[in-house]
């Protein structure tokens, strides 16, 4: 029998012995070409989504800014200073997300490949990722129904304390200056993005904990560490840029989700840091969402553009994430 | 003459017992529930966050008194550990506790198998019938898109990919499994809006913005099962002069298969939930559309969004819907887990 998938060092047999065709050759060749079709393919829909984006957010682009005076979502503004305060919104929504997020995710990895009991392990891991199979629509459901009576007082307690009050005397106001009920404001959009990215960013790091050599831990448990310097020691060191490319991932996902801002968050266009007024602020997916189906014209167009931005940055944030993952991958010596 | 006896060895260090965390644990709680008395009464929430910190507090300051200063680190860090745990599943507990008690005042079988029609106002009747069938129409396209698509890639990456071209497409994958859904719902509109025309709107448009959602999450893990399966077994394969793609068709993909399911299947849960890419694109009905390549069709998140907005007896529906698309991806995580701990072969979990 010939051997259809020969390496190329092999000798050329004589032409006697492999008399007829090598059985499967058309069969490889299709399933090869089917299965590199559809490798290829995916780089076109990639090239895809940034030309169709491109194609239609061009006139917006080129537009001159009295164009969007009849667009009645952008207030008479032109693009760019329309599309500013919507990127300042995302991005501070982002922000707050991965302040509380990214502490809370470092903890429950620690726990999981570090504190919990063996066995117990996998299933507690397994309870934080269903956390990520929740559709977001029902996140903003609990956003509203759920955390926003239940932050209400503590939002209450930040604007209203002798420091604040103090400080707005003395100095000016301060981010948790004016708070009104209900609590529909930037940091309660940012908490439900928070528990939205977390089981992502918490995947990551696991995972890395996980990889810390044994031979560095047990050093550092010879030596007399306690298990919390034996993290400082060897666990941390070994899955720093871990973290910070778990980050970048959920940076990614906070900056386009678009459905717990959309419910929770009163929006508003303006650039500051009132993170408890209502009607300060609104991200670029959430304004997509409100005001396409709306939109029409150069309406439209101005959504796309502010869609391509949106795209183009998480692309870039998440290439970087990549990028850190796969030096680490490389250098570490522990795969 | 008298015996002597060995001194008695000094402790240098002392431990508090492997006990002692307990009643601090039960005395911090207790300890919150009477602080919250002096005020409007104990709460849940109230209990477990000013217990936890009394318990920090109170562990810390003990073990720094008794074993020193390194040990109550040691103790401060694992109570903050524990802590951001059990703070992690208060979202998750507390989601689908409010999802089913609110959702269970309307779910009923009549609320599955009726639709919208006819129904305005107050009215407390009608279902979301039409949505499940458009659920299902939207993530069926998105499906016969993406798992065949995912598949073949996962495996071009697996057995034929080398150079440049396969890195290009293992990072590019990566990168796409971070696009957000409202963006994958523009491109699937312009395109739409491109090719066809501005007054086309079907299911077929949510189920291609899906389908970019959903392929590369395919690739990732059915590449990750693909890389699973022992060269051996290909070799032996080899050996026996079976051509390549039969080995890849009859023996990687068999025994890869539970694993392929498993991922398949959790590709499917995440997008189901999927809400922003079809508000834009699909938008919403009143009935049920039987035609998958034309006209508007509602879908379950969708419904929930529409359903929550409008208010009084609409919320009810919202919730019902809610508890509807939560069982469902549920559901799907759940046989997916059963399916690659029943159906895989041995030694490769």
């Amino acid at each position: 029998m010939a051997v259809t998938d020969s390496p190329p060092s092999e000798p050329e047999a004589p032409p006697k012995v492999r008399a007829g065709r090598a059985p499967g050759r058309l069969g490889n060749r299709v399933f090869q070409g089917i299965s590199t079709a559809s490798g290829i393919f995916i780089l076109v829909i990639l090239a895809a989504v940034a030309i169709f984006l491109l194609v239609r957010a061009w006139p917006a682009v080129t537009a001159a800014p009295s164009a969007f005076e009849d667009v009645g979502f952008m207030l008479g503004r032109d693009l760019w200073s329309w599309v500013w305060p919507l990127l300042f919104g995302t991005a501070i929504s982002s922000v707050i997300a991965l302040v509380v997020a990214v502490p809370l995710s470092i903890g429950i990895g620690l726990f999981i490949s570090h504190y919990a009991p063996r066995r117990l392990a996998q299933g507690l891991g397994y309870l934080i990722d269903l956390l990520a199979a929740i559709p977001s629509v029902i996140f903003g459901l609990w956003g509203i129904q759920w955390l926003q009576p239940l932050v209400s007082p503590l939002f209450t307690w930040l604007s209203t304390n002798p420091a604040t009050a103090w400080l707005e005397e003395n100095v000016g106001p301060t981010i948790f200056s004016g708070y009104q009920a209900p609590a529909r404001n930037i940091l309660t959009a940012g908490l439900v993005l928070a528990i939205m990215v977390l089981p992502i960013i918490t995947a990551t790091v696991r995972e890395v904990f996980l990889q810390t050599p044994r031979l560095h831990e047990e050093a550092s448990l010879a030596l007399g560490a306690t298990r919390w310097e034996m993290i400082r020691q060897a666990v941390l060191p070994f899955g720093r840029s871990g973290v910070i490319s778990a980050t970048m991932l959920g940076l990614g996902r906070a900056l386009g989700e678009t459905m717990a801002v959309l419910m929770v968050l009163s929006p508003g266009y303006l650039i500051n840091f009132f993170l408890l007024q209502p009607g300060q602020h609104q991200s670029i997916a959430a304004n997509i969402a409100s005001h396409f189906p709306e939109a029409s014209g150069i309406g439209v167009d101005a959504l796309i553009a502010s869609g391509l931005i949106l795209f183009v940055m998480t692309f870039g944030v998440n290439l970087v994430a990549r990028w850190i993952i796969a030096r680490r991958a490389e250098f570490s010596g522990a795969n | 003459m008298s015996v002597t006896t060995p001194p008695v060895p000094v402790r240098t260090t002392r431990r508090l017992p492997r006990w002692a965390p307990i009643p601090v644990l039960v005395a911090s709680l207790l300890l919150a529930a009477g602080i919250q008395f002096l005020g409007d009464g104990p709460t849940i929430a109230g209990v477990f966050f000013i217990g936890a910190i009394l318990f920090g507090i109170i562990m810390t300051v003990t073990s720094r008194v008794v074993e020193g200063e390194r040990y109550a680190k040691d103790r401060l860090a694992t109570t903050l550990v524990t802590f951001a745990f059990l703070l992690a599943l208060i979202p998750l507990v507390s989601l689908l506790w409010i999802v089913i008690r609110d959702g269970v005042k309307r779910f009923s079988w009549e609320f599955l198998t009726t639709d919208m029609t006819g129904i305005y106002g107050q009215m407390v009747e009608g279902g979301a019938f039409h949505a499940i069938i458009g659920t299902v129409y939207v993530t069926g396209i998105a499906s016969i898109i993406a798992i065949p698509l995912g598949i073949f890639t996962a495996i071009y990456l697996v057995e034929y990919g080398r150079g440049p071209l396969s890195r290009g497409i293992t990072v590019l994958v990566d990168v796409m499994t971070g696009i957000p859904s409202i963006v994958a719902g523009l491109f699937a509109f312009t395109l739409f809006l491109v090719i066809v025309g501005p007054a086309y709107k079907s299911a077929l448009i949510g189920g291609i913005a899906l389908a970019v959602l959903m392929t590369p999450v395919v690739v990732r893990s059915v590449e990750e099962m693909l890389r699973l399966v022992p060269n051996e077994l290909r070799e032996a394969s080899y050996a026996l002069g079976v051509p390549k793609w039969l080995t890849i068709v009859k023996v990687v993909l068999r025994t890869a298969i539970a694993g392929i399911t498993t991922g398949v299947m959790i590709a499917i849960a995440r997008v189901i939930g999927e809400t922003a890419p079809l508000l834009l694109t699909v938008g919403i009905a009143t009935a049920v559309n039987w035609d998958a390549f034309d006209g508007r069709i509602a879908t379950l998140p969708v419904f929930v969004y529409r359903q929550y907005a409008q208010g009084g007896a609409s919320a009810d529906r919202a919730w019902a819907a809610a508890l509807t698309l939560i069982i469902i991806v549920m559901l799907l995580n759940l046989v997916a887990r059963l399916v690659s701990r029943y159906f895989s072969p041995k030694g490769a979990r």
